[in-house]
Parts: structure tokens; sequence; C-alpha cells
């Protein structure tokens, strides 16, 4: 089966994000976004341990541990950008003014439950949640950014998590690398599709019913799609 | 004239007992007090409940402290990576209280602002809700999240000055300036210590009347 190569994937979130607002990226392939926003984008990356207007990562050599990201990789501050303390920045997310946090997900319901902070399965290892729970619940769009079916071939996005939650009815729209999913209060419509791919075949990889207009958008395989 | 400077790690941590809560700064490596951690360990105190955002994960951090099985509690919100703690975690020798990273830093601060809690709706519907009461205003459910003390606060900065005041480097400054608030005793390492009124007021995040020791690092 095509699916849409991880960067690819990474490419066409970004081509999605509005010109201008503040945006969370989560830690792990969210991460990846930023290296596709266009050099004169408008959007503004908060990272939750205190920074806001994230830039690229420094040259080699140039790192200051000092100055990380959320995945504790050294970043650089843009024009305009700004440090605060964890507290400021866990209040820009539960106080509702980021635009739109992407995140990891292991499932998501046809409610927009999300689960993506444990499996359950921990193999007695010790649970780590971090910010994802604070940031599922307060930025004004949740998107999610995963791969369409697990590994095994299991569907993700299903009518009912099965894993721990991390919030209830958050998440808004779904970019997997097969399609683009809008939550809606009626249910799951898919918006865009990967070229060569019939509804049929994408409901079969889908564990919850999907509804579609007349003639979904059109994803191609370098991440761009059609208007 | 006020004057909280101490000599090293050892004089700041001085007066730390068997059984403390203990809060350290930093995520990952950026605001971690390393040479107050070794200090602490040079102590011997033991039973340690530990407030930190981490459960360390190299071998000058929090790591030290579980290899030598002096914390018998950590809260905290994302101890991945965090192999030593992981070995005693799985042999059930450290209790864990995982706490969402924005409501760890809010009950953090919520300590240290005299306040009997607050409601998050971090959480609800989760398993972050267990044990927890539940609130609703307006229309919407709410947790009651409790606030977070301790008797010690050990956090990094950038410079201070000898009445305390301290500045952070970039994001170095993360859980450090709320902890700097919550504990009986707040102990500062820092890369310089600077003359009193060197330091641009506006440029002070932490003000002195929160601050009881100051050292710089590097010096023992």
């Amino acid at each position: 089966m095509k699916v849409l190569a991880r960067a690819d994937l990474a490419k066409m979130v970004a081509l999605h994000l509005p010109t201008e607002g503040f945006v969370n990226l989560g830690i792990g392939a969210p991460t990846q976004i930023a290296d596709f926003l266009p050099a004169d984008t408008g959007v503004i990356l908060h990272s939750e341990n205190g920074i806001l207007n994230v830039g690229p990562k420094p040259p080699s050599g140039e790192e200051d541990w000092d100055l990380i990201n959320a995945g504790k990789m050294p970043i650089t501050l843009r024009e305009g950008g700004s440090y605060f303390d964890s507290s400021t920045s866990f209040a820009m997310m539960r106080g509702g003014h980021l635009d739109i946090a992407i995140l990891g997900a292991f499932q998501v319901s046809a409610k927009g439950d999300l689960a993506n902070w444990s499996t359950g399965d921990s193999d007695g290892a010790p649970p780590g949640v971090g910010g994802a729970v604070d940031l599922a619940v307060g930025a004004k769009a949740i998107w999610i950014m995963m791969d369409h079916i697990t590994r095994e071939g299991k569907p993700r996005i299903v009518k009912k998590c099965t894993f721990p939650l991390t919030a209830v009815g958050v998440v808004s729209r779904i970019f997997t690398n097969l399609a683009i999913i809008d939550v809606t209060a009626g249910g799951l419509v898919v918006d865009a599709m990967l070229e060569g791919l019939t509804l049929a075949g994408l409901q079969d990889l889908t564990g919850a019913e999907l509804q579609a207009p007349a003639k979904p958008r059109v994803i191609r395989t370098d991440g761009t799609s059609s208007l | 004239m006020r004057n909280v400077v101490v000599k090293d790690a050892r004089e700041a941590v001085a007066g730390l007992k068997d059984g403390h809560t203990v809060m350290v700064g930093g995520f990952g490596g950026a605001g971690l007090p390393r040479d107050t951690i070794k200090a602490v360990l040079d102590t011997g105190v033991r039973e340690l409940t530990v407030i930190s955002n981490n459960a360390g994960s190299d071998e000058s951090d929090l790591s030290l402290w579980f290899a030598a099985r002096i914390v018998r509690k950590i809260v905290c919100s994302y101890p991945r990576a965090a192999q030593v703690f992981a070995e005693q975690y799985r042999a059930g020798t450290v209790e864990l209280e995982l706490v969402p990273q924005g409501t760890l830093v809010e009950r953090i601060r919520a300590g240290g602002a005299g306040l009997g809690g607050f409601l998050s709706p971090v959480g609800v519907g989760t398993v972050f809700e267990h044990g927890k009461q539940k609130i609703n205003v307006g229309g919407r459910d709410f947790l009651l999240e409790l606030p977070l003390k301790a008797d010690f606060a050990f956090v990094k900065g950038k410079c201070a000055d000898a009445f305390g005041n301290v500045t952070y480097n970039m994001t170095a400054r993360n859980h450090c300036q709320v902890m700097a608030t919550a504990a009986s005793t707040v102990a500062i390492e820092v890369d310089r210590i600077v003359e009193v009124g060197e330091l641009d007021p506006e440029s002070i995040v932490t003000p002195c009347i929160f601050v009881d020791r100051v050292f710089e690092r590097g010096l023992q």
C-alpha cells in the first residue's frame, strides 16, 4: 500500500497551517513540521519549556544547552521571540491562547477523544506524561499527525479509544499518511485522500465510520494537495 | 545589609534532613543545579521526597540520587529516559506520583502563593482525575488540584546579587522561578555573583524576598 513518507506528511501539515498564529508542535514526529514552514511564515512556534518563536536548530558546534525545546534538543530563538517560566507557558496552553497544537497519537476516536501518552502496557517501565494532557485541553484547535494504521495493521482511528485517554473530545482534525479527516459533530468527514485511494479502501483501514463529500480533495505523494 | 551569599554548594544544602521534601529545578539539563545535586549526595541524607520535572537521564543529575537510593518518592511529569530511576521503579523501591507538567508547576505556584489549590480542566475524563474532587463551574468540570510545598528548593540561575535577586538564562528558567517561591529554604546555584545594583531591576525574575541562599557554581 502506498503511503505518504513521514517527511511528506510533515510537509502536508505545514502547508495547511494558517499564515499567522501561535502553534505548538508536539514532541516526536510533529517537530518535523517546522522544517517545512515557508521562510516568510507568520506562524510563531511555542515550546512548553518556556519559549515563543522557536527557530531552527543551530549549526553544529553552536548549541547552547540552556536553549532547548520540549524534546530537549538545541534550538535557536527567532527575532521577536521571548522566554518565560513554565507556569506562564502552561497558562498559554490552558488559557486558550495557543491557536493550534499538533500532536502525535496512538488512537483518536470518532468523537475526538485522544490517547497519546500511554499504551497502558509499559512492561513495568515508569509512565511519563509531560505536557501532553495540558496541551490537549488548552489549545483552541488540536490537530493530530500520525500514521493511519499501526505497525500491526490495526486502525488508529477508532470508535472508542482503548488506550488511556489524554483528553476527551478535543481533536478537530486528523492528518495521516493516507488522508485528512475532520472531526465534526456529525462524525468523521474525509477532507482529502492520497491519490489512488478509494473511500472504501480508506474505510477498510479505519475503525470508525467515515463520511465524505462527493469529491474529496486529492493528496499527492509529495504532500501537496488539490484545492 | 542583607547578604545571602554562601561559600559553596555544601553550605547551600546545610540543614537538609532525612525525610525532607525537596524541589529541584530544571527541564532536562537546562536550569538543573548540578553542583547542588552533588552536595546533597555528600550530606548522606535519605528518604527524600523529590519534586522535579524529570527523574534524571545522565551521570550528573538526579540519577545520582536514585543510584544512592536516597529518594523515597518522586513527584514529576516525565520520568522517561531515566534509567536508574526506572530500575528502582520496577523493583518497587521508589514511589512515583505522575503529574501533568502544567498541573505540576501550577501546584508549586499555588504552594508558593499561599493558595489552597486551584481548579483545572486538565485531566478530566482521564486517569489523572482519580482520587481528586471534581467541581463544576459554569457548566464545565474541573479537578481540584492541591498545592505543593517543600522544605528546600534547589534551582539554577544565571546571576545573583548579595541580596538574592536572581536572573535566569533563556529556557533554563522553566520550573525554577516558581520553585523558588515554594520552599522554606530556597538555595540558588548561579554562574556568577554580581554587586548589588548591578542587575537591571527589569531583568530580575526572582526577587530576593524569596531567596535564602545563593552561591557561585564550580568554586568548591
